[in-house]
Protein backbone atom coordinates (compact mmCIF):
# COMPACT_ATOMS: atom_id res chain seq x y z
CA UNK A 1 0.00 0.00 0.00
CA UNK A 2 1.37 3.37 -0.86
CA UNK A 3 1.84 5.88 1.23
CA UNK A 4 -1.22 8.93 -0.14
CA UNK A 5 0.08 12.53 0.54
CA UNK A 6 -2.18 15.77 -0.05
CA UNK A 7 -0.98 18.37 -1.57
CA UNK A 8 0.34 20.33 1.58
CA UNK A 9 0.46 17.36 4.05
CA UNK A 10 -2.27 19.37 6.16
CA UNK A 11 -1.15 22.38 6.46
CA UNK A 12 -3.42 25.26 8.44
CA UNK A 13 -3.20 28.78 8.75
CA UNK A 14 -5.01 31.13 11.42
CA UNK A 15 -5.72 33.98 10.25
CA UNK A 16 -9.31 36.19 10.04
CA UNK A 17 -10.50 32.75 8.99
CA UNK A 18 -8.80 29.44 9.57
CA UNK A 19 -7.35 27.86 6.27
CA UNK A 20 -7.08 24.23 6.70
CA UNK A 21 -5.86 21.47 3.99
CA UNK A 22 -7.88 19.22 4.59
CA UNK A 23 -5.89 15.99 3.86
CA UNK A 24 -6.85 13.33 1.44
CA UNK A 25 -11.19 12.75 0.23
CA UNK A 26 -12.17 10.02 -1.86
CA UNK A 27 -13.55 11.99 -5.02
CA UNK A 28 -15.89 10.58 -7.77
CA UNK A 29 -17.24 11.78 -10.74
CA UNK A 30 -20.26 10.31 -12.35
CA UNK A 31 -20.92 11.21 -15.19
CA UNK A 32 -24.78 10.08 -16.78
CA UNK A 33 -28.71 10.53 -17.12
CA UNK A 34 -29.24 11.98 -13.82
CA UNK A 35 -32.50 11.20 -14.21
CA UNK A 36 -32.56 7.95 -14.61
CA UNK A 37 -33.58 5.15 -12.43
CA UNK A 38 -30.60 3.14 -12.21
CA UNK A 39 -28.39 6.22 -11.17
CA UNK A 40 -30.38 7.35 -8.77
CA UNK A 41 -30.31 3.77 -7.35
CA UNK A 42 -26.34 3.67 -7.91
CA UNK A 43 -25.93 6.84 -6.54
CA UNK A 44 -28.28 5.90 -3.20
CA UNK A 45 -26.59 2.75 -2.87
CA UNK A 46 -22.83 4.59 -2.95
CA UNK A 47 -23.44 7.45 -0.68
CA UNK A 48 -26.70 6.68 0.37
CA UNK A 49 -27.99 9.58 -0.76
CA UNK A 50 -30.66 10.76 -3.62
CA UNK A 51 -29.67 12.69 -6.28
CA UNK A 52 -29.27 16.22 -5.38
CA UNK A 53 -31.65 19.42 -7.70
CA UNK A 54 -29.32 21.46 -9.59
CA UNK A 55 -26.54 23.49 -7.69
CA UNK A 56 -26.87 21.37 -4.47
CA UNK A 57 -25.24 19.09 -2.14
CA UNK A 58 -26.31 16.81 0.56
CA UNK A 59 -24.38 14.68 3.19
CA UNK A 60 -24.98 11.95 5.06
CA UNK A 61 -23.17 9.01 7.04
CA UNK A 62 -22.12 7.73 3.95
CA UNK A 63 -20.46 10.52 2.00
CA UNK A 64 -21.88 13.28 -0.02
CA UNK A 65 -23.12 14.34 -3.23
CA UNK A 66 -22.99 17.40 -5.48
CA UNK A 67 -24.55 18.72 -8.45
CA UNK A 68 -21.66 19.87 -10.78
CA UNK A 69 -23.77 19.72 -14.11
CA UNK A 70 -27.03 18.57 -15.60
CA UNK A 71 -25.04 15.65 -16.34
CA UNK A 72 -22.43 14.86 -13.64
CA UNK A 73 -22.15 14.53 -10.51
CA UNK A 74 -19.25 14.38 -7.34
CA UNK A 75 -19.46 11.84 -4.93
CA UNK A 76 -17.38 12.00 -1.98
CA UNK A 77 -16.44 8.85 0.08
CA UNK A 78 -13.39 7.90 2.52
CA UNK A 79 -10.30 7.83 0.50
CA UNK A 80 -9.59 4.32 0.75
CA UNK A 81 -13.19 3.53 -0.31
CA UNK A 82 -13.16 5.38 -3.45
CA UNK A 83 -11.87 2.29 -5.79
CA UNK A 84 -14.74 0.10 -4.67
CA UNK A 85 -16.96 2.84 -4.93
CA UNK A 86 -15.81 3.32 -8.46
CA UNK A 87 -16.27 -0.70 -9.17
CA UNK A 88 -19.53 -1.04 -7.41
CA UNK A 89 -21.27 2.33 -9.69
CA UNK A 90 -19.71 0.70 -13.00
CA UNK A 91 -21.34 -2.49 -12.75
CA UNK A 92 -24.70 -1.00 -11.31
CA UNK A 93 -24.55 1.38 -14.65
CA UNK A 94 -23.03 -1.35 -17.47
CA UNK A 95 -26.26 -1.19 -18.95
CA UNK A 96 -26.66 2.56 -19.22
CA UNK A 97 -24.08 4.99 -20.79
CA UNK A 98 -22.14 6.78 -18.18
CA UNK A 99 -18.82 7.39 -16.47
CA UNK A 100 -17.43 6.78 -12.90
CA UNK A 101 -14.25 7.87 -12.46
CA UNK A 102 -12.14 8.25 -9.48
CA UNK A 103 -10.52 11.78 -9.37
CA UNK A 104 -9.22 11.76 -5.80
CA UNK A 105 -5.92 12.32 -6.63
CA UNK A 106 -6.46 14.86 -8.91
CA UNK A 107 -8.12 17.35 -6.61
CA UNK A 108 -6.78 19.62 -3.51
CA UNK A 109 -9.82 19.94 -0.58
CA UNK A 110 -9.31 23.21 1.84
CA UNK A 111 -11.91 23.88 4.87
CA UNK A 112 -12.32 27.51 5.95
CA UNK A 113 -13.86 28.31 9.21
CA UNK A 114 -14.86 31.46 11.06
CA UNK A 115 -17.34 33.78 11.00
CA UNK A 116 -15.97 35.87 8.02
CA UNK A 117 -15.51 33.13 5.36
CA UNK A 118 -18.04 34.81 2.85
CA UNK A 119 -15.73 37.51 3.08
CA UNK A 120 -12.37 35.53 1.92
CA UNK A 121 -14.22 33.51 -0.54
CA UNK A 122 -15.92 37.16 -2.05
CA UNK A 123 -12.01 38.75 -2.77
CA UNK A 124 -11.83 36.39 -5.19
CA UNK A 125 -14.96 34.83 -6.77
CA UNK A 126 -17.47 36.63 -9.01
CA UNK A 127 -20.10 33.77 -7.69
CA UNK A 128 -22.84 35.14 -5.22
CA UNK A 129 -21.49 34.21 -1.83
CA UNK A 130 -23.79 36.34 0.09
CA UNK A 131 -26.71 34.20 2.32
CA UNK A 132 -28.96 35.26 -0.27
CA UNK A 133 -27.36 32.47 -2.76
CA UNK A 134 -24.51 30.29 -0.92
CA UNK A 135 -25.53 29.22 2.25
CA UNK A 136 -25.73 25.25 3.42
CA UNK A 137 -26.89 22.66 1.09
CA UNK A 138 -25.89 24.89 -2.06
CA UNK A 139 -22.60 24.50 -4.16
CA UNK A 140 -20.89 26.36 -6.67
CA UNK A 141 -18.85 25.86 -9.18
CA UNK A 142 -16.87 29.26 -10.17
CA UNK A 143 -13.42 30.79 -10.31
CA UNK A 144 -11.68 31.30 -7.15
CA UNK A 145 -8.20 33.37 -7.11
CA UNK A 146 -8.26 33.00 -10.78
CA UNK A 147 -8.16 29.17 -10.78
CA UNK A 148 -11.50 27.09 -11.24
CA UNK A 149 -12.86 25.81 -7.68
CA UNK A 150 -15.92 24.40 -6.27
CA UNK A 151 -16.88 25.53 -2.64
CA UNK A 152 -20.00 24.88 -0.74
CA UNK A 153 -20.68 25.28 2.90
CA UNK A 154 -20.98 22.93 5.43
CA UNK A 155 -21.98 25.45 7.87
CA UNK A 156 -22.85 28.88 8.38
CA UNK A 157 -19.15 29.67 9.54
CA UNK A 158 -16.90 26.34 7.29
CA UNK A 159 -16.78 26.25 3.76
CA UNK A 160 -15.09 23.50 1.54
CA UNK A 161 -13.58 24.42 -0.94
CA UNK A 162 -12.16 22.17 -4.11
CA UNK A 163 -9.69 22.62 -6.72
CA UNK A 164 -7.17 21.03 -8.99
CA UNK A 165 -4.29 19.04 -7.17
CA UNK A 166 -2.27 20.92 -9.55
CA UNK A 167 -3.10 24.60 -8.19
CA UNK A 168 -3.20 22.89 -4.98
CA UNK A 169 -0.38 25.04 -3.27
CA UNK A 170 -1.26 27.92 -4.98
CA UNK A 171 -4.93 27.78 -3.62
CA UNK A 172 -3.11 27.54 -0.23
CA UNK A 173 -1.45 30.90 -0.70
CA UNK A 174 -4.24 32.29 -2.71
CA UNK A 175 -6.54 31.56 0.89
CA UNK A 176 -3.90 32.97 3.55
CA UNK A 177 -3.17 36.04 1.59
CA UNK A 178 -7.40 36.58 1.53
CA UNK A 179 -7.64 35.30 5.32
CA UNK A 180 -4.51 37.47 6.33
CA UNK A 181 -5.80 39.31 9.43
CA UNK A 182 -6.69 43.08 8.96
CA UNK A 183 -7.64 42.36 5.65
CA UNK A 184 -11.31 42.27 5.77
CA UNK A 185 -14.59 44.07 6.68
CA UNK A 186 -15.08 44.21 10.59
CA UNK A 187 -16.82 41.02 11.01
CA UNK A 188 -19.30 40.71 13.97
CA UNK B 1 -20.04 44.04 -16.48
CA UNK B 2 -22.08 41.74 -18.43
CA UNK B 3 -23.99 38.84 -16.74
CA UNK B 4 -25.19 35.73 -18.35
CA UNK B 5 -27.98 33.42 -16.45
CA UNK B 6 -27.29 30.03 -17.85
CA UNK B 7 -30.18 27.92 -18.50
CA UNK B 8 -28.32 25.01 -17.76
CA UNK B 9 -27.94 25.11 -14.00
CA UNK B 10 -29.52 28.65 -13.32
CA UNK B 11 -26.63 30.35 -12.39
CA UNK B 12 -26.66 34.45 -13.30
CA UNK B 13 -22.65 34.32 -14.13
CA UNK B 14 -20.92 36.77 -13.94
CA UNK B 15 -18.61 37.40 -17.71
CA UNK B 16 -14.88 36.23 -16.13
CA UNK B 17 -17.19 32.72 -15.30
CA UNK B 18 -18.07 32.34 -19.16
CA UNK B 19 -16.48 31.45 -22.28
CA UNK B 20 -17.42 33.54 -25.57
CA UNK B 21 -18.16 31.06 -28.57
CA UNK B 22 -18.62 33.70 -31.14
CA UNK B 23 -21.44 34.21 -33.78
CA UNK B 24 -24.76 31.85 -32.98
CA UNK B 25 -27.13 29.95 -35.03
CA UNK B 26 -24.25 29.58 -37.85
CA UNK B 27 -24.60 27.13 -40.74
CA UNK B 28 -22.35 24.58 -41.06
CA UNK B 29 -20.89 24.17 -44.51
CA UNK B 30 -18.64 20.97 -44.89
CA UNK B 31 -17.80 18.15 -47.08
CA UNK B 32 -19.74 18.94 -50.12
CA UNK B 33 -20.27 21.95 -50.23
CA UNK B 34 -18.95 25.02 -52.72
CA UNK B 35 -15.80 26.68 -51.79
CA UNK B 36 -17.63 30.07 -51.05
CA UNK B 37 -19.79 28.38 -48.72
CA UNK B 38 -16.69 26.45 -47.08
CA UNK B 39 -15.10 29.99 -46.91
CA UNK B 40 -18.22 31.89 -45.51
CA UNK B 41 -18.33 29.54 -42.66
CA UNK B 42 -14.82 29.58 -41.36
CA UNK B 43 -14.19 33.42 -41.64
CA UNK B 44 -17.55 35.91 -41.90
CA UNK B 45 -19.50 36.47 -38.97
CA UNK B 46 -22.20 39.55 -38.90
CA UNK B 47 -19.93 41.92 -36.59
CA UNK B 48 -23.72 43.87 -35.55
CA UNK B 49 -23.52 47.36 -33.19
CA UNK B 50 -27.02 46.18 -31.77
CA UNK B 51 -28.49 43.04 -31.64
CA UNK B 52 -26.40 40.26 -31.47
CA UNK B 53 -26.62 36.41 -30.95
CA UNK B 54 -23.76 34.47 -29.15
CA UNK B 55 -22.87 31.43 -28.41
CA UNK B 56 -21.15 31.37 -24.72
CA UNK B 57 -19.81 28.60 -22.61
CA UNK B 58 -20.27 28.69 -18.55
CA UNK B 59 -16.82 27.08 -18.71
CA UNK B 60 -16.27 28.06 -15.24
CA UNK B 61 -19.49 26.81 -13.75
CA UNK B 62 -21.39 24.02 -15.39
CA UNK B 63 -19.73 23.50 -18.36
CA UNK B 64 -22.26 23.29 -20.92
CA UNK B 65 -23.09 26.04 -23.47
CA UNK B 66 -25.73 28.10 -24.16
CA UNK B 67 -26.66 31.20 -26.26
CA UNK B 68 -27.74 34.72 -25.86
CA UNK B 69 -29.24 37.30 -27.15
CA UNK B 70 -28.02 41.06 -25.98
CA UNK B 71 -27.03 44.46 -28.02
CA UNK B 72 -23.42 44.76 -28.22
CA UNK B 73 -23.68 48.35 -28.19
CA UNK B 74 -25.54 49.28 -24.81
CA UNK B 75 -24.92 45.39 -23.38
CA UNK B 76 -28.11 44.80 -22.66
CA UNK B 77 -29.23 41.23 -22.20
CA UNK B 78 -32.83 40.28 -23.84
CA UNK B 79 -32.53 36.96 -22.81
CA UNK B 80 -30.28 33.67 -23.13
CA UNK B 81 -31.64 29.87 -24.05
CA UNK B 82 -30.25 26.33 -25.27
CA UNK B 83 -27.53 25.53 -27.18
CA UNK B 84 -30.02 23.00 -28.59
CA UNK B 85 -31.56 25.35 -30.35
CA UNK B 86 -31.76 26.45 -34.03
CA UNK B 87 -33.24 29.42 -34.10
CA UNK B 88 -33.88 32.27 -31.61
CA UNK B 89 -36.97 31.63 -29.62
CA UNK B 90 -40.14 33.20 -30.97
CA UNK B 91 -40.48 35.16 -28.01
CA UNK B 92 -37.04 36.35 -27.71
CA UNK B 93 -37.31 38.21 -30.88
CA UNK B 94 -40.95 39.36 -30.29
CA UNK B 95 -39.46 40.66 -27.00
CA UNK B 96 -36.39 42.55 -28.52
CA UNK B 97 -38.62 43.99 -31.40
CA UNK B 98 -40.61 45.85 -28.66
CA UNK B 99 -37.09 46.95 -27.27
CA UNK B 100 -35.86 47.66 -30.99
CA UNK B 101 -38.81 48.63 -33.05
CA UNK B 102 -35.81 49.52 -35.83
CA UNK B 103 -33.56 46.00 -35.90
CA UNK B 104 -34.39 44.20 -38.92
CA UNK B 105 -35.05 41.20 -37.71
CA UNK B 106 -32.90 37.88 -37.33
CA UNK B 107 -31.51 37.03 -40.65
CA UNK B 108 -29.50 33.59 -40.89
ZN1 LIG C 1 -24.28 26.81 -16.07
Amino acid sequence: MSDVQSVLGGASFDGAVKVTEAGVQGMITLRGDLGSEALAKAVKSAVGLAVPAPLAVKSGAKGAVAWMSPDELLLTVPYDQAEAAVAKLTKALADEHHLAVNVSDARAVFTLSGDAVRDVLAKGTPADVSPAGFKPGVIRRSQLGLVAAAFWMTSDTEVTVVCFRSVGEYMYNWLCTAAKPGTLPIVS
Amino acid sequence: MLLLTCPNCGVEADETELSAGGQAHLKRFAAGSSDDEFESYLFHRSNAKGVHFERWRHSYGCGKWFLAARDTNTLEVFGTYPAQTPEPPKDLIAAIKKKRPDWKGFAK
